[in-house]
């Protein structure tokens, strides 16, 4: 290869890893002191780039000049940085104390509502943003051009780099954000007000994020999908750096920029795989990634957050089960088409949902990318047909065994950790199978994906289709839910309660919690399969992470400590959704905000909301050191 | 034949010896208290027996092969059952169901889907139960046990696997002084009953006097004292350290200082 | 006669379902070194993370310089005088020396002489040769100086110190007694967790002893010393 080539190359991967790293270190930061990731990091990038097209231009009208453009990127970032701040009082302070799994949700309610105000605001078009005064031209290197505008976000990675050290070293804030990251308890113990400090670190991470967002305004049409785009990757680099660790952040984002780079010279279509399959292989070479520390509070057990007993059927529930199977069977035979479809939609959102609750409510594995087993389902089902010409029964049947092989393979990784890295790894692991499906295009159609998945002639009338989808889900449902309750979830619920006494006593929590992984994994895929046939095509929606949190709600909706909840969630989840949706321009609104409040006010769902009353009491927390 | 012999056990981490050559030997029946003070290496011996931890060299014979380097899921499957200091217990479950889960692993039945869990096993569940005197709260949650209850649970689970040999980390950890006595006792007298051998670590001197056939005292990764208890509490080396053996001198100095 | 600076009753102490403290009552007065001894896992370093706040805890009283401190967050207790050493250090090993006792440093109460990094050199030598040493880089017994000084940056009138002697080496030993003598000589009340009974004794001025989580004897240090029952009893095997 041409050398000069080489050095341009690079050159665009250190400017890339320049705007990642500025976004990752206030990513890593925030996490580093509250222990918090948040998903709405990457909101606060993508206001930033609002703020700063707004901003920029109005000031670029006063004085056409470079100090005129730097000035408004940064007023944009102060104001993301109290935006940040404004955050931290508002909500996060308020979630602290709860499972990751919940602020997780609780931040992504936040990006939902951001997306939504961003529409509001400044419309769905993209704006291109004003190119950067005295930096449009190009610079010859090696007789290649490369843009100058580029060659000054390496600098200001370097310059962010250098203050954030000078910050870091050299002001009584920098060093108790690093002390803090140690431990925070001792930090308390030494008279340091935690709340000032966690707000003063919520708006230099926003700052970070809107400064990253407010520089990329000259390089790319700001737009609505920027959030998500970004935030997979400032995960990446946070989780392959170490969270929590800024020089890890710089690192990793200085290896992901050029393995882009490169990466796309050699395999085009698979960027977006490399880096991620880039993070799996160092989480398992390094669970807490190149420079990160296992987390102080590993080793503190609490109460687990799922189903915490088993109530076999009464009477009362035989009944309802009962009523409610009998209106199942009716409902083609009383309602309408629509009716019949919405029902199908239902039945196969429960199943998903299910195989859901059994990984997080049972097995105590928080998914944050359980879309993709659906997803692969759906996409198996839909390729084998249209592209395999095969018919729809052996389709059906091999959707779940794809997507059961994938669940293995990746949950082979994936059960190894816990916590937050666990959550991290779904995701990732869900976003490569996002990106192959939605960058192969020849073989997926991409953004558009396939359409011409239909049933085999026997079951086209809708009606039949939903017997066949009713007989496949309810049939999966009881199974799964029958192995709750069989030894094989008993087992799986002991792993989850206390690994160290499941070990103890003989049972194998590595490999128990693999096949149920892979079992739920499935079990999604049935779902898929069948959706896929029901909608007569299929999209990369359907292995979105919205999709994953649709189902994390689902499950919320329904009692994380019910076995059957996750079924009525679907059915109330997406009734809702059906039903609000086309009456507002609003739903990711109404949506962020319920989820925040459903964290904030009633976590355990509205069954579990009684029962969470009297058992508040009870969390068991036992002690980190000696007594 | 001696039921553990444990022989030449080393155990480095970095550069400090948490354990050099720790040798013992316990009979079916026996019940041997390792005590000393803290950082002294009696979890590293401990979790050395138990499979947590591997030794960097010796062995550790039960009842006459090396099971030193196993896993504890392989110790376990040989007869040892353990319990921990700060108790572990299922806590989804209801006190039957915890006995259950270990007796359901110990038939191999983990990975089956054909039955209901509730009901497998479950009077010999009930038998344990009622050996360490819990029967009466069999079907209610383990987590509104007192914690002293929930240490018998956790007794009748290691019981479970008709072990050998139990390993009990501090069992009386975090119990009131009247429940301390009783877990005891109850430990000893099943432990004679059913010939099997207890290890055990413990801070409390009454548990250790009143029950301990023989006493082992770790200072440093090793073994200072050894013997019955008469011999053990006789020894003016084993006072020294419980005073503090190290910075006499020193102190004694800053206190002629401060005169 | 005044309050004492620090009261403690009917202080009760549980991790989850595992009980440790049963209605232990101690008291410090103004400059006093008060040792808790007792042997591993009798429930000293409980005592001292329920009186700074660090686990949950019910107590009839719970007084700090005329402050009821019972519902006070860990930092509140801090700021109003009372500082805690942990067993464990816990120093910021990523942090610099110099960098470890700025995280400490706070405003002195009025009417008290603050202390300087100057003055924290003078009682710990070691620590001024190494100002910018990672901390991660020092020996234990150095750790141990530093996680002294750096409770002392902060002003505090009274310490809680848990364990300073353990796993030192002696010439270590003799410097944190001669530290804490220091302390009480700035007017510092000090309350001493130990097992060592030559330190305790060569610094304190009375002592409780606990054992199974309630306070079992309280007397002065030398009366402990001269008790050969209580000691046979509690503290040795």
């Amino acid at each position: 290869m041409d050398p000069a080539f080489i050095v341009i190359q690079s050159l665009s991967g250190l400017a890339s890893a320049s705007s990642l790293f500025i976004i990752a270190s206030g990513l890593t930061i925030v996490f580093g002191v509250t222990r918090i990731v948040n998903f709405a990091h990457g909101s606060l990038y993508m206001l930033g780039a609002y703020l700063a097209v707004t901003i920029v231009p109005m000031l670029l009208e006063v004085d056409r000049s470079l100090p005129m453009f730097l000035l408004g990127v940064l007023l944009s970032a102060l104001i993301v940085g109290v935006i940040g701040a404004v955050m931290e009082i508002v909500l996060l302070r308020r979630i602290y104390h709860v499972p990751e799994l919940f602020q997780l949700l609780a931040t992504f309610g936040v990006v939902l509502i951001v997306q939504d105000l961003v529409i509001k605001l400044w419309g769905a078009v993209e704006i291109p943003g004003p190119r950067a005064p005295s930096l449009r031209h190009g610079v010859f290197i090696f007789d290649q051009r490369f843009p100058a505008y580029e060659l000054f976000l390496i600098g200001m990675g370097l310059v962010v780099l250098g203050l954030l050290w000078l910050l870091m070293q050299k002001t009584r804030f920098g060093v108790l954000i690093r002390a803090a990251t140690q431990d925070r308890e001792m930090v308390g113990a030494l008279g340091v007000n935690q709340a000032w400090l966690f707000t003063g670190t919520l708006f230099l991470g926003a700052f970070l994020a809107g400064l990253g967002g407010a520089l990329q305004i000259p390089r790319v049409a700001v737009n609505t999908q920027m959030d998500i785009s970004i935030i997979t990757e400032v995960f990446v680099v946070t989780v392959i750096g170490g969270m929590g660790s800024v020089p890890g952040a710089f690192v990793a984002a200085l290896i992901i920029g050029q393995l882009q780079a490169f990466g796309i010279l050699i395999f085009p279509k698979i960027t977006l795989v490399l880096v991620f399959l880039l993070m799996a292989v160092v989480l398992v070479v390094k669970p807490w990634g190149l420079f990160g520390k296992p987390d102080a509070a590993a080793g503190r057990a609490i109460l687990p957050e799922g189903i915490l007993s088993l109530k076999r059927f009464g009477r009362v529930d035989t009944i309802i089960a009962g009523i409610a199977i009998a209106v199942l069977l009716a409902l083609p035979i009383v309602g309408d088409n629509y009716m019949v479809k919405v029902g199908i939609e239902v039945l196969v959102l429960a199943l998903a949902a299910f195989s859901l609750q059994f990984l997080i409510g049972v097995g105590g594995i928080v998914s944050f990318g359980h879309a993709a087993y659906f997803g692969l389902g759906a996409y198996a089902a839909g390729l084998l047909v249209t592209r395999g010409g095969m018919a729809m029964e052996p389709a059906l049947l091999l959707a779940p065994l794809v997507a059961g092989g994938f669940a293995a393979l990746f949950g082979f990784f994936i059960v190894r950790l816990s916590g937050i890295y666990l959550a991290m790894l779904t995701l990732a692991f869900a976003q490569i199978v996002y990106a192959v499906c939605f960058q192969w295009v020849a073989f997926t159609g991409g953004d558009n994906g396939v359409v011409g998945v239909w049933p085999s002639a026997w079951a086209s009338s809708r009606q039949v289709y939903y017997y066949l989808v009713l007989a496949m889900t309810l049939a999966a449902i009881i199974a799964l839910r029958h192995a709750i309750y069989a030894p094989f979830g008993y087992g799986l619920r002991a792993a989850r309660d206390s690994a160290i006494r499941a070990d103890a006593i003989g049972i194998d929590v590595g490999r128990i919690r693999w096949f149920a992984f892979t079992l739920s994994g499935a079990a999604a895929g049935l779902a898929g399969g069948l959706y896929s046939f029901s909608k007569g095509s299929i999209d990369p929606t359907m292995i979105s992470i919205p999709m994953s949190v649709d189902f994390l709600v689902m499950v919320l909706v329904g009692g994380i400590q019910t076995v059957i909840g996750p079924v009525v969630g679907a059915a109330a989840f997406h009734s809702v959704k059906d039903f609000f949706m086309p009456l507002t321009d609003f739903w990711r609104l109404f949506l962020g905000l319920s989820i925040i409040m459903m964290v904030l006010v009633f976590p355990r769902g509205i069954a579990g909301a009684t029962s969470a009353l009297v058992d508040r009491k009870r969390s068991v927390t036992l002690p980190a050191g000696g007594v | 034949m001696t039921l553990l012999a444990v022989s030449g056990l080393n155990k480095r981490f970095g550069g400090v010896v948490a354990a050099r050559d720790v040798a013992f030997s316990l009979q079916a029946g026996e019940l041997l208290a390792i005590i000393g003070p803290n950082g002294a290496g009696k979890s590293t011996t401990f979790n050395m027996v138990g499979g947590q931890l591997r030794p960097d060299s010796g062995q550790v014979m039960l009842a006459g092969e090396n099971v030193a380097g196993l896993a504890p899921r392989a110790i376990w499957r040989r007869g040892v059952g353990r319990t921990f200091q700060i108790a572990q217990t299922f806590v989804s479950m209801s006190v039957a169901e915890n006995v259950q889960m270990a007796l359901i692993s110990w038939h191999g039945r983990v990975f089956s889907f054909r039955s209901r869990a509730e009901t497998l096993y479950r009077l010999e569940a009930l038998d344990l139960l009622d050996l360490v005197g819990m029967r009466g709260d069999a079907d209610r949650p383990v987590r509104e046990l007192a914690y002293g209850d929930v240490k018998r649970v956790e007794l009748a689970v290691a019981l479970a696997s008709q072990p050998k040999l139990l390993l009990m980390d501090e069992p009386t950890a975090g119990m009131a002084p009247k429940e301390r006595a009783q877990l005891m006792e109850l430990t000893a007298s099943i432990a004679r009953q059913r010939q099997i051998g207890v290890l055990f670590t413990e801070h409390d001197m009454d548990a250790v006097f009143a029950h301990a056939d023989t006493i082992l005292v770790l200072v440093r990764g090793e073994i200072i004292a050894s013997g019955k208890p008469d011999e053990v509490r006789a020894n003016a080396r084993v006072k020294q350290v419980y005073l503090g053996d190290m910075g006499v001198e020193a102190a004694m100095r800053a206190r002629r200082g401060r005169a | 006669m005044t309050e004492a600076l620090l009261t403690v009753s009917g202080l009760s102490a549980a991790y989850g379902q595992a009980k440790v403290l049963f209605g232990v009552s101690l008291e410090a007065r103004r400059g006093e070194v008060v040792a808790l001894m007792g042997r591993n896992g009798a429930g000293k370093t409980t005592t001292l993370k329920a009186i700074i706040g660090m686990v949950e805890a019910s107590a009839e009283t719970l007084r700090f310089d005329g402050h009821d401190i019972r519902r006070l967050e860990t930092f509140r207790i801090a700021r109003l005088g009372l500082g805690y050493v942990p067993e464990e250090r816990r120093i910021f090993t990523d942090l610099t020396v110099h960098e470890n006792l700025a995280v400490g440093l706070r405003p002195a109460r009025s009417g008290r002489a603050p202390w300087t990094l100057d003055k924290l050199y003078k009682v710990f030598p070691n620590l001024a040769e190494m100002e910018g040493r990672r901390a991660s880089a020092m020996s234990g017994g150095e750790q141990q100086m530093l996680t002294i000084a750096r409770t002392l940056m902060g002003n505090p009138d009274m310490v809680l110190l848990d364990e300073p002697s353990e796993g030192l080496a002696p010439v270590i030993v003799e410097q944190m007694a001669e530290a804490v003598i220091a302390m009480k000589a700035e007017g510092l009340a000090v309350l001493l967790c130990e097992q060592n009974l030559h330190f305790a004794a060569a610094v304190s001025d009375r002592a409780y002893v606990i054992e199974k989580g309630a306070i079992r004897y309280a007397g002065t240090m030398a009366e402990l010393e001269a008790n050969d029952e209580i000691r046979e009893a509690y503290l040795t095997v």
